[in-house]
């Protein structure tokens, strides 16, 4: 935790940020990577839509908090131990299937989560949640589609993708903890499980168990991999502070 | 004009009138990636308000990531200061969320005109399928995803071409 207990608003803002911008670092570093041109220019869409979504509940969060760090500050300027991402987001890309089974845990988590907070009282994160709740929606669509396509297609593309929801689920309990206020409406849970079990028989994948669920994300408790990501991020604004595109 | 007299009414109405100017040139500020669009045609301008020599454009994006924001905003300030305007501010606005069915009709017709299938209604009626800006022939989708964020990649099944489809939000 930080020092002072943030307001509960500023700290959602932030925690949602903190996702977005994570999230959008992770899928950017498949830029020219990707199997195919097409799924190149999809994953770069899909990181731009969450690094415009980081970026504006960033800058809501930063003037929530009216202490003059700027959207820059909070996303370069802060330490592994200040971020509040949950730790899905962090994992490393691995192979493909990985990157899909994270995303597709990630995006049926957003479209409900962005539901919810378009009906909010912040006129402000209402907008960004009813705005990002279509760009969710687009992104299911995708991530879904190609974790259908690889479980129900050869026994090489099954194993790997049962493998990689295998590995990211321990990841999907903090998705319903408590965290900041706002960030776990009601009925976030049912709407989840509905929409993954519904992916995961279509594609003949099974479902894991619920057990020994790692958490830590919403509390500034990280795995090893945020630091590294953070690095990278954060060290051209580290080395020439309030450096500007 | 004719002005009345009414005390202060020479001010209103010439605040009207930079107004009306303002809109007008933001009429000429085109989309940075479409450029056969202007911001007006998006419908992506909410107000503009004028104080003095002051004007306030308030913006709302669309897709939240789209780059081409940062352009956007600089050029309304170029063309807004170089009309005389000693300062223009230029807020950004998220609600109500910015739906492609704000697009103008005659932002439509442009569109198609350029090669790119408009994006269709989503009101009330069920929504059709895309066709072809060249040949109004049937398609098939290459890619959700396309050179921009706005855009979905499809293929005519008649003609063969690909194309460009400006999706609905």
């Amino acid at each position: 935790m930080t020092a002072a207990a943030p307001p509960r608003l500023f700290g959602a803002a932030l925690a949602l940020g903190d996702d977005n911008l994570v999230l959008s670092q992770r899928l950017a570093e498949w830029v020219s990577r990707a199997p195919d041109l097409e799924e190149d220019i999809a994953l770069t869409n899909i990181a731009l839509d969450h690094l415009g979504q980081a970026r504006a509940l960033l800058r809501h969060a930063a003037q929530l908090e009216g202490n003059d760090r700027s959207e820059d500050d909070l996303a370069f300027g802060r330490a592994e131990r200040s971020f509040t991402n949950l730790l899905l987001v962090e994992q490393p890309n691995g192979d493909f299937a990985q990157t899909m089974a994270r995303q597709v845990l990630f995006d049926a988590y957003q479209i409900p989560l962005w539901d919810a907070l378009s009906g909010g009282s912040d006129a402000t994160l209402a907008g960004i949640a009813a705005k990002a709740y279509k760009e969710a929606q687009y992104h299911f669509r995708h991530s879904s589609t190609w974790v259908v396509r690889l479980g129900d297609g050869s026994a090489e593309s099954h194993r790997r993708m049962q493998s990689a929801i295998d590995k990211m689920w321990r990841f999907t309990g903090e998705l319903f903890e408590d965290g900041p206020e706002a960030t776990e409406p009601d009925g976030l849970r049912a709407a989840w499980d509905g929409r993954i079990a519904a992916v995961l028989a279509e594609a003949g994948l099974e479902r894991p168990t619920d057990s020994h669920f790692a958490t830590g994300g919403r509390h500034g408790h990280h795995t090893e991999h945020l630091g590294h990501l953070l690095a990278e991020m954060q060290w051209m604004y580290r080395t020439y502070p309030g450096l500007e595109w | 004009m004719d002005v009345p007299h009414v005390p202060g009414a020479r001010v209103v109405i010439r605040t009207l009138e930079r107004e009306a100017s303002a809109r007008r040139l933001l009429d000429g500020v085109v989309d940075p990636e479409i450029p056969v669009v202007t911001i007006t045609d998006l419908g992506i301008v909410r107000d503009v308000e004028v104080e003095g020599s002051t004007v306030t454009v308030t913006v709302t994006p669309t897709y939240s990531g789209c780059p081409a924001m940062e352009t956007i905003r600089a050029d309304i300030i170029s063309v807004l200061s170089r009309a005389g305007f000693d300062r223009v501010d230029v807020t950004t606005v998220y609600a109500p969320a910015w739906s492609t069915d704000w697009i103008t009709t005659d932002g439509r017709r442009k569109l198609r005109d350029f090669g790119i299938a408009p994006p269709r209604d989503l009101g009330p009626d069920p929504i059709g399928p895309v066709v072809c800006p060249r040949c109004s022939g049937e398609s098939v989708t290459v890619s959700e995803f396309g050179s921009t964020a706005c855009k979905a990649l499809l293929r005519c099944v008649a003609c063969l071409e690909p194309f460009d489809h400006f999706k609905e939000i």
